[in-house]
C-alpha cells in the first residue's frame, strides 16, 4: 500500500518537456530520497504534487492512500496532508515565527485572531522541532537553518502527512543538519512520509529507506537504499561512471597578488559590533584558498567587505599586487579585478526577469559594446561560450533565468563573473544545489582558471569540497581566522573542531 | 554527465522554428496595434469625421505630448520608480518659457535651451533626492507635483500669459512640406531595408539562425506600408505635423537608449533586481538619478509643444497628464514592479489613451462619460495582459 502513487506525469513548459511520463512512488511512513541531475525535473514534479501546478497543466493521474486526487489549487494539497519546503526558503521576513508558521491559518474566534492562542501553539510546534527561539522573534533575524526548522514547524502544523523538503540542507551547517536528520527520523516513526531532494550522497544514504532516480524527465529506477551505494546512484544519475570527484592537480603558486592587513569590520546595523576582527590573509597567484567555518563566522562578510558590497565599515589594508587600494564599491573592486559569485543566487546574482545572455553579460557589459552600442551578436555570442563552458541546461539562450532549475541558474552567475575575467575570484559557496556531475565541471574549471593565473576564494561549508580542492585552508570562527592548514594535513576532523572552537 | 547540451540551435527543431521566431517578434506590439485600429474602426462607424485626414492629424497632435511624456515614464517605471510631478513639470517649465519668450523677449533659440535646462535641473534635484537621499520616488515627486505647481503659480502671477513671438508658435502648429514627408518616408523604409540587411548579414557572420526570408521580407512590406499609408493620409490634410516628428525622433532615440546602450541595460537590470545589479559593478544610484534628469527633460520638451500649440502659457497646464503617461505606459505593457517595458508599447498606449478621448469628444460624450470609459478601459487592458500572461505561464 503506497502513501503516495504518481502515475505517468507528463509536464510541459515552452521548449522544454519537464517531465515525460514520470512514476513515483512512496510507502506510509519511509523516507524517500528522489536524486537526479540539476534540471532532471526534480523540484517540477513536486510542485505538480503540491499543487503549485494545477491539475490540467500536466498529464497523469494521482494517488493518496489509492485514492485519485486532482489537485486545483495549494490548499487542495495541503487538504490533502501535503506539505512542501521549497528549494528557496518562502517566509515572511518582516513577520514574527509565530505568525508565519500559522499563516492563512490564523486561529480566529469571531474574526478575530486570537494572538496568545497563536503563540502558545506556535511554541509547541517550535519545541517539536527542536528550535530554541521565542515565536515572538523576527524571521529576520534568524540564521538560515533556523529559519528551515520554521518551515518544517508550519508544515506540520497543516497535520501533514507527507512532507516534501526539496533541498533542505544546502544552506545548513553540520549541527543543524544533525538537527533536521534527528527531527526527521522521529517524523518517520509517526507514520509521516518523506521526500527528500538533495544532491548530497551521504545525506541520502544516511536517510533515505528507498531512493527514486531522475534523468531528464523520466524515472530511471527506484532503489531499495540498502541495496544501493553511491555510485551506483550517480551512475543512474548521470548515465556513466563517474570515478573521481574532487579533480586535485598540482597548482604552482606565484606571487602575491592579495594581501589583507589588519583588517576589521563592522556590523552594518549593530553599531560597535564587529564581524570581522583584525584578519590577516594572503592570496597567491595560481592557488585555491579554501575558507571553511560554521555559518555565521563571518566569511560572507569578509567576501562582501572585499568586494566593497557590505554596509558596515572596514579598516585596515588591502593590497593588490602589492599596492594598497582602497575598495569602497563594487565598481571599483571589479576594476581591480576582483570577482565575487555570492552564495544567495536569486536575490543577490541574478536579475530573474532578464534571460541568459542578459545575465551572463551583465558585469562585463563593455566587453560587448562598440560606440557605446550594445552588440546583440556578440552577445548571443558569449551567453553562448558559457553555457556551452559550463553545460547549462537550457532551451535557448533567451530562456529567462527565473524558470531554469537552481543549479543551471547556479552556472549562470559563474558565468557572469568568468565574462568579467577576475584576477581574483572569490566564490561563496560556489557549488551549492548543484549535482555531482556539473560540480565535477565547476571543480574543473576551477582547476583550469588556476592554471591561467586566477587567483582562487573559496568560501564552503561542504567540507569535503573545502578538503578536496582546496591548497590551503583558512578556518574562520566569530570573525577570526583560528587555524591555517595546509591541504595535506587537513582533515574533516581537524577542520571541524577548529570552526567550532574546540583547537 | 549526459553529454546533452542543448543549444540555441539544436534544440529548435524545424517545426519549432517559425514558432520560435514569431514569437521572438513583439507579439504583444502587434495586439496593441490591433486594439487601435479596432478603436479606430469602431469611431469610425459611429462617427464620420473621426476618420478624415484632419482629425487624425489632430489626434497625433494631440497625443504628442502624453507620448513624449509616457517616453520617460517608461524609464521611471522600469528602474522601479515613479514620477508624479511630470504634469505640473509641464505645467512650470511651460510658464518659464512663456515668460523668456514674452516677458523677457528672448529669441526662440535661447527660450528652448532655457526651458530645456530647467526641466533637466529640477529633473536632477528629484532625481537626487531619490538616488543619493533615499527618498521613495513616490514621496519626492508628490511633493514635486505640488511644489512645481505653486511655483507656477508664483512666477506667472497666476495670469495666462500668450505667446507672440510667431517662430516659437511654429514648434507645436507647423507643418513639414508634403514633398519633405516623402523624403522622410523613403529614408525610413531604405533605413529598414539597410538594417534587416546588415542583421542578416551579421547573424551569418556569427551562424546563427538567420529569420527566414519571407518572414523579414513580411515585416519589411507591412512596417513600409505603415508608414508609406501614414505620410499620404498626413499630406492629404496638410503634412506631417511638426509635434509628431519629435515623437518619432525621440521614441527612436529612447528605444535606441533602452535596447541599445549600457545605461539602458542597466536601467532594466536596477528595476529587476536592485541588489544583483548593484552586486554587477552597476553604479544604481547615478543612473536612477539620470533617469529623473531624462523624465524633467522630457517634461519640458512637452512643455515647448504644447505651450506652442496653445499660444499660452496657463496655471492649468499639463494638469494630470502624469496619470496619462502613467495609464500610456501600463496600457503599453510597462509593469509597474519594474524591470520591464517598451518605448514604443508606452507610445501606442499613448495613441490609445488620445483615440479614445478624441472620438468620444467628437461624439459629443459627456465628460463624465470619457473618464469613466478611460478608467474602465485602462484596468481592462491591465487585466488583458495579466490574464494573457498567466495562460501563457501556466501551460
Ligand atoms: N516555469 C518554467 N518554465 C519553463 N521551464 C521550466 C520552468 N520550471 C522548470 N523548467 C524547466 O524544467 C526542467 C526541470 O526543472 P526542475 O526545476 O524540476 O529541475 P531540478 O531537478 O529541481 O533541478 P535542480 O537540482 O537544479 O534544482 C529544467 O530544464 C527547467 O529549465
Ligand atoms: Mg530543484
Amino acid at each position: 500500500m503506497y502513501a503516495l502513487e504518481m502515475i505517468e506525469i507528463t509536464k510541459e513548459f515552452p521548449g522544454v518537456k519537464a517531465l515525460d511520463r514520470v512514476s513515483f512512488k512512496v510507502k506510509k511512513g519511509e523516507i524517500h530520497a528522489l536524486c537526479g541531475e540539476n534540471g532532471a525535473g526534480k523540484s517540477t514534479l513536486m510542485k505538480v504534487l503540491s499543487g503549485l501546478y494545477p491539475a490540467g497543466t500536466y498529464q497523469g493521474e494521482i494517488q493518496i492512500d489509492g485514492e485519485k486526487k486532482e489537485f486545483h489549487q495549494i490548499m487542495d494539497a495541503e487538504k490533502a496532508g501535503i506539505a512542501i519546503i521549497h528549494q528557496e526558503l518562502a517566509l515572511v521576513k518582516e513577520m514574527t515565527v509565530g505568525e508565519n508558521i500559522f499563516l492563512g491559518a490564523e486561529p480566529i474566534k469571531r474574526g478575530v485572531i486570537q494572538w496568545d492562542e497563536l503563540y502558545h501553539q506556535a511554541a509547541g510546534w517550535l519545541k517539536k522541532v527542536g528550535l530554541k527561539v521565542s515565536p515572538e522573534t523576527k524571521i529576520g533575524t534568524l540564521g538560515i537553518g533556523q529559519q528551515q526548522l520554521v518551515e518544517i514547524a508550519k508544515a506540520l502544523s497543516k497535520n501533514t502527512k507527507i512532507l516534501i523538503l526539496d533541498e533542505p540542507t544546502a544552506a545548513l551547517t553540520e549541527s543543524e543538519v544533525e538537527i533536521l536528520m534527528g527531527l526527521l527520523h522521529q517524523l518517520r516513526n509517526n507514520g509521516v512520509s518523506c521526500i527528500y531532494i538533495s544532491h548530497k550522497m551521504p545525506e541520502v544514504f544516511r536517510l533515505a529507506d528507498s531512493i527514486t532516480i531522475l534523468r531528464d524527465g523520466r524515472t530511471i529506477a527506484t532503489l531499495d537504499s540498502k541495496e544501493a551505494d553511491d555510485d551506483k546512484v550517480v551512475s543512474l544519475m548521470v548515465g556513466r561512471e563517474l570515478t573521481e570527484r574532487y579533480p586535485r592537480v598540482k597548482h604552482t603558486p606565484l606571487e602575491t597578488v592579495l594581501e589583507v592587513r589588519n583588517y576589521s569590520v563592522s556590523h552594518k546595523d549593530i553599531p560597535g559590533k564587529r564581524v570581522i576582527k583584525d584578519i590577516n590573509l594572503t592570496l597567491r597567484k595560481g592557488e585555491i584558498l579554501g575558507i571553511a567555518g560554521l555559518m555565521g563566522a563571518g566569511r560572507t562578510e569578509l567576501a562582501m567587505s572585499l568586494f566593497g558590497a557590505y554596509e558596515g565599515k572596514a579598516e585596515g589594508e588591502v593590497l593588490i599586487d602589492g599596492k594598497p587600494v582602497q575598495i569602497r564599491s563594487v565598481q571599483e573592486a571589479i576594476q581591480a579585478g576582483l570577482a565575487l559569485v555570492t552564495e544567495d543566487r536569486k536575490r543577490l546574482g541574478l536579475v530573474l526577469g532578464m534571460d541568459i545572455k542578459t545575465n551572463t553579460t551583465m558585469a562585463a557589459l563593455e566587453k560587448v559594446t562598440k560606440w557605446g552600442t550594445i552588440h546583440t551578436n556578440e552577445e548571443i555570442k558569449w551567453g553562448q561560450k558559457y553555457v556551452d563552458d559550463l553545460r547549462t541546461k537550457t532551451p535557448s539562450l533567451e530562456t529567462t533565468v527565473g524558470t531554469l532549475s537552481g543549479g543551471n541558474q547556479q552556472k549562470v552567475v559563474l558565468g557572469k563573473w568568468l565574462m568579467a575575467d577576475p584576477k581574483i575570484l572569490i566564490l561563496d559557496e560556489p557549488t551549492r544545489g548543484i549535482d555531482v556531475g556539473a560540480k565535477y565541471e565547476i571543480y574543473h574549471l576551477m582547476n583550469k582558471l588556476v592554471e591561467r593565473g586566477v587567483a582562487i576564494i573559496m568560501i564552503s561549508s561542504e567540507l569535503p569540497e573545502v578538503l578536496g580542492m582546496s591548497d590551503r585552508i583558512l578556518v574562520m570562527r566569530d570573525g577570526t581566522f583560528v587555524k591555517e592548514i595546509e591541504w595535506r594535513e587537513a582533515t574533516q576532523e581537524n577542520i571541524m573542531l577548529a570552526a567550532t572552537g574546540g583547537i | 554527465m549526459q553529454a546533452k547540451i542543448e543549444t540555441n540551435e539544436n534544440t529548435i527543431s524545424k517545426g519549432n522554428a517559425l514558432k520560435h521566431l514569431l514569437g521572438k517578434m513583439d507579439v504583444r506590439a502587434y495586439t496593441m496595434v490591433a486594439a487601435v485600429i479596432l478603436i479606430w474602426l469602431l469611431f469610425g462607424m459611429l462617427n464620420d469625421t473621426f476618420l478624415t485626414a484632419r482629425n487624425l492629424s489632430n489626434l497625433f497632435t494631440q497625443m504628442s505630448v502624453t507620448a513624449i511624456l509616457a517616453i520617460g515614464m517608461v524609464l521611471v517605471i522600469v528602474s522601479g520608480h515613479i514620477d508624479l510631478s511630470v504634469g505640473s513639470l509641464v505645467g512650470l517649465t511651460g510658464g518659464v518659457a512663456a515668460i523668456m519668450s514674452n516677458w523677457m523677449g528672448m529669441p526662440t533659440s535661447a527660450v528652448i535651451l532655457g526651458t530645456l535646462i530647467v526641466g533637466l535641473l529640477l529633473g536632477m534635484l528629484q532625481g537626487w533626492l531619490v538616488a543619493y537621499q533615499a527618498i521613495p520616488a513616490f514621496i519626492v515627486t508628490l511633493g514635486g507635483m505640488m511644489a512645481f505647481r505653486g511655483a507656477l503659480m508664483g512666477i506667472t502671477k497666476s495670469t495666462t500669459i500668450s505667446i507672440s513671438d510667431p517662430s516659437f508658435a511654429l514648434l507645436g502648429n507647423a507643418y513639414f512640406a508634403k514633398g519633405f514627408g516623402l523624403i522622410m518616408a523613403a529614408i525610413a523604409i531604405a533605413f529598414l531595408i539597410y538594417s534587416m540587411w546588415t542583421n542578416r548579414k551579421s547573424r551569418q557572420k556569427y551562424g546563427f539562425e538567420i529569420p527566414s526570408f519571407s518572414l523579414d521580407i513580411g515585416k519589411l512590406v507591412f512596417f513600409s506600408l505603415l508608414i508609406i499609408v501614414f505620410v499620404l493620409v498626413m499630406n492629404s490634410y496638410k503634412g506631417i505635423p511638426f509635434p509628431i516628428i519629435f515623437v518619432i525622433l525621440l521614441a527612436i532615440l529612447f528605444t535606441f537608449l533602452a535596447k541599445k546602450t549600457r545605461f539602458g541595460r542597466h536601467v532594466y537590470a536596477i528595476g529587476g533586481n536592485v541588489d544583483a545589479a548593484r552586486l554587477s559593478g552597476i553604479n544604481i544610484r547615478w543612473k536612477t538619478m539620470m533617469v529623473f534628469v531624462l523624465s524633467g527633460l522630457l517634461a519640458s520638451i512637452a512643455a515647448l509643444v504644447l505651450t506652442s500649440r496653445l499660444s499660452s502659457a496657463t496655471i492649468t497646464a499639463g494638469q494630470m497628464y502624469e496619470l496619462d503617461a502613467i495609464a500610456a505606459c501600463v496600457i503599453g505593457g510597462t509593469s509597474l514592479i519594474g524591470g520591464s517595458g517598451t518605448i514604443v508599447g508606452a507610445i501606442i498606449g499613448a495613441l490609445v489613451m488620445t483615440s479614445l478621448d478624441n472620438g468620444m469628444s467628437l461624439m459629443g460624450l459627456e465628460s463624465f462619460w470619457q473618464y469613466v470609459a478611460k478608467g474602465t478601459i485602462l484596468v481592462f487592458a491591465v487585466w488583458l495582459d495579466i490574464t494573457s500572461r498567466r495562460k501563457k505561464a501556466g501551460k
